[in-house]
């Protein structure tokens, strides 16, 4: 492998600070006049292809290309990953359709469906290495990265904390991935080509620069549709309604133990005897 | 040493520490407090059991709430008596607070019978000691009184006490689509009433001008204790009917009067924000270049410009040496000027090829050198906080720092600066000089760092600086204030006549002048 070729999948999201509300219909999250950007750990993959490149050096990475699967919006957010560096964009354009549940991108598409058009970009791309993030957050999935790898048949490096790639090691170029697990961390060591799926600690994302964000202009984004990626858009489960998390009831402060054992009493806590 | 010796000859009740022992206490070299306050004036009273007795009566409706309305224990009082740079402590022995206007209606009534002075003092973040006592003048905190009385939906007009804090006022603002009109670095911790009574401004005055034209409607109570209501709630942006008495206790530092609620004209807030850091190079000129510029082009989505030098950054940088983000054109070298600028409008797309296409003239022009655009609100947040800590890194700086807050005409802007930089350089006094400001507003706010505790340093600087000012037309205060401070410096940019008619207006109003003595030109 001579050249490596490093895509990052990148998703439109409603801005992480922006405080959520639900709509009154329970049918889904408002999105009208709600600002929109990448999602977090996106942008930690982002940042991680360049600073791969930059640790490998230019002439060892073929380009770095930035992929979508969303509305027409998400061409900002191809222009982000651009800004920041990343080579060249591919849009595939799912049609507007009412907005999904999670307000995220006006599209149901489900991760099986995002998971098999990362798929074939992928072998048409003839990529060596993929980049996501760990989970978008508005559906808080975590599956995009896992499934992609599935279907490809790629060793998966998900959660990284940290990662590291070695070029010449004597089973070819392999990827180090420290993963952060309920345990701890966990290193294990792929053979390209893999899937790596970023956590929050891998990185701090660059500010897109002023020259960058010009130079971005001009970078190509290429189109494609569902059909002709023959990705097959129809969900596999519905969703039935979407609410607030109930309202946490402020505590009370009880003066003694007898009162606490009263009160734990009433509110059925305990046994009666 | 002298000026401690001065202090703990001062008598002082029995019932408090000793001046001395509370700066020991505090761990505060005696140097950095001022050295030179005003003696204590012989008219005021001083505090006895008796009035103890009959100031709890005012405050507190119950035994229940007298621990939290009426501060007599001397540690407690150390933070109500200390400003925020521990510059300024006072020797007050009592703290009261409040939660209703008839309560301080009561007491100032009382006050004012018993010649007993009484300081107003609101979230204490002001930076001329304005907020705290010079002598044993009683505390009156609006912290009690925090809040938020009504929101008017058709005009955005929030009413409040006067001891809300800024930022939950904003947040409240928020949820209803608007923004409170004011914004500034110590807005989890000011409160609106100290807002009004110092006239603040800070970010956001570019865009929404001064807090004058934003108030609609207050209730002050006079040192008499009479409570006024000039036009409380009534949420009217324009009403011409006689002389317009809020604009006298809006900015009078707790002098005319205590502010206790406040109407304000709050702004829809804009759907779609962008914040930029763009580094200029060393040649002032650019920057006000820049500045006219943006506001030609990018007009009505102008929402904030601020500016910061070379020197602020890498101040900045070294104190939070390690931190993961910084300053993101520390890889820039030749940018000698920083201007955080920000846009707030209703279509992002819009704004935004509106700010790019601004930008990328000003770097083909060569105005800009480099610069980042924030992607998201975090990102934006970051360079606001690069922005808005200057202030406490500064302190941090060094063991004493002379703040200056400056009004000058933008081709002298900088010139403050540069010269006084030359100044300190040639009376070798050692000091770091760094300035940043609101550039839209023309206020630069000049600090220079201290390597040690000496006072004699501060004789380099002052009156020099403020001389500097009177000559080249500017203001010795553009937002902060007098307060203890510049007391005495206001003829540096106001006519002794004007001077003149300010004291009739003080002795009309206040007439034993109990409210918040020894402050402004009572010094």
């Amino acid at each position: 492998m001579n050249n490596l070729r490093i895509l990052v999948a990148v998703k439109r999201v409603i801005d992480y600070a922006v405080r959520v509300r639900v709509k009154p219909d329970g049918s889904g999250v408002d999105v009208a006049h709600v600002k929109m950007s990448m999602n977090p750990f996106c942008e930690i993959a982002v940042e991680e292809a360049i600073r791969i490149r930059e640790r490998l050096g230019a002439d060892r990475v073929r380009d770095l290309v930035a992929v979508t699967v969303g509305p027409e919006a998400n061409q900002e957010t191809l222009r982000t990953a651009l800004a920041m560096g990343m080579d060249r964009g591919i849009h595939v354009v799912v049609p507007e359709t009412a907005a999904g549940v999670t307000g995220g991108s006006a599209t149901p598409l489900e991760p099986l469906a995002v998971a098999q058009a990362l798929q074939r970009v992928a072998d048409r791309e003839s990529a060596q290495l993929i980049v996501l993030g760990k989970q978008a957050i508005d559906d808080d999935c975590n599956q995009t990265g896992q499934l992609l790898a599935a279907r490809l048949n790629w060793p998966q490096g998900t959660f990284a904390s940290a990662v590291a790639l070695d070029w010449e090691s004597p089973q070819g170029a392999t990827a180090t991935v420290t993963r952060e697990v309920d345990a701890g961390l966990e290193t294990v060591r792929l053979r390209l080509p893999c899937v790596i799926t970023c956590d929050l600690r891998l990185n701090t994302p660059r500010y897109a620069t002023l020259p960058n964000i010009m130079k971005a202009k001009k970078k190509p984004i290429e189109r494609l549709t569902l059909q002709e990626l023959e990705v097959d858009p129809t969900p596999r489960y519905a969703w039935k309604r979407v609410s607030e998390p109930s309202q946490r009831r402020a505590g009370v402060m009880v003066s003694d133990v007898n009162e606490l054992l009263t009160r734990l009493r009433a509110d059925g806590c305990l046994p009666e005897n | 040493m002298h000026a401690l010796v001065n202090l703990i000859r001062r008598a002082t009740p029995s019932n408090i520490l000793s001046r001395h022992t509370l700066l020991r206490s505090l761990s505060i070299s005696s140097a950095q407090t001022a050295t030179w306050a005003p003696e204590r004036r012989t008219d005021l009273s001083r505090l006895t059991d008796g009035d103890l007795d009959a100031i709890r009566q005012c405050v507190c409706d119950d035994t229940a709430s007298s621990a939290a309305a009426f501060i007599t224990d001397a540690h407690e009082l150390q933070a109500f008596n200390t400003d925020w740079m521990h510059r300024y402590i006072g020797t007050s022995p009592l703290c009261v607070r409040p939660q209703r206007t008839e309560q301080v209606a009561a007491l100032l009534t009382y006050c004012q019978q018993r010649r007993l002075a009484v300081t107003p003092q609101g979230g204490n973040t002001g930076l001329v000691g304005g907020s705290v006592p010079v002598h044993d003048e009683i505390i009156l905190s609006t912290s009690r009184m925090n809040r938020v009385l009504h929101w008017e939906p058709q005009t955005g007009t929030v009413t409040v006490e006067a001891g809300a804090v800024l930022q939950a006022v904003d947040a409240y603002c928020g949820q209803h689509g608007y923004r409170f009109p004011l914004d500034l670095g110590a807005k989890g911790s000011c409160q609106i009433g100290g807002n009004v009574a110092t006239h603040a401004s800070g970010s956001r005055f570019l865009r929404y001008g001064s807090l004058r034209g934003r108030v609609t409607g207050m209730e002050v109570v006079l040192a008499d204790g009479t409570v006024l209501d000039l036009g409380l709630g009534r949420a009217l942006r324009k009403d011409n009917t006689g002389y317009d008495l809020k604009q006298w206790f809006i900015g009078s530092e707790g002098t005319l009067g205590v502010v206790t609620k406040v109407s304000v004209a709050c702004a829809p807030a804009p759907a779609a924000v962008h914040t930029a850091l763009l580094g200029l190079r060393r040649d002032f000129n650019a920057v006000l270049a820049l500045s006219r510029r943006a506001q030609h082009q990018l007009g009505e989505i102008l929402y904030a410009l601020e500016f910061m030098d070379r020197e602020a950054v890498t101040l900045l940088e070294r104190q939070q040496s390690g931190a993961s983000v910084g300053n993101p054109l520390a890889h820039q070298p030749d940018c000698g000027f920083y201007v955080l600028l920000e846009t707030g409008g209703g279509v992002a797309e819009h704004d935004r090829a509106r700010l790019e296409s601004f930008l990328g003239q000003a770097m083909d022009d060569g105005l800009v050198l480099d610069g980042v655009l924030a992607q998201d609100q975090s990102q934006s947040e970051a360079l606001w906080r690069m922005r808005e800590g200057l202030s406490e890194a500064v302190s941090r700086a060094g063991p004493m720092t002379f703040k200056y807050d400056l009004s000058l005409p933008p081709s002298t802007y900088y010139q403050v600066v540069e010269q006084t930089r030359q100044r300190l350089q040639t009376t070798g006094d050692a000091m770091q000089v760094v300035s940043w400001g609101h550039l839209g507003d023309g206020n630069v706010h000049l600090n220079v760092v201290a390597p040690t505790c000496d006072r004699r340093l501060q004789a380099a600087l002052e009156p020099w600086v403020y001389a500097w000012v009177a000559r080249h037309g500017g203001s010795v205060s553009a937002e902060h204030g007098i307060g203890q401070m510049k007391a005495g410096c206001v003829q540096y940019s106001q006519s002794a006549a004007a001077i003149e008619k300010m004291r009739a207006l003080k002795r009309m109003l206040d007439p034993y002048g109990i409210l918040n003595p020894y402050k402004l030109f009572d010094a």
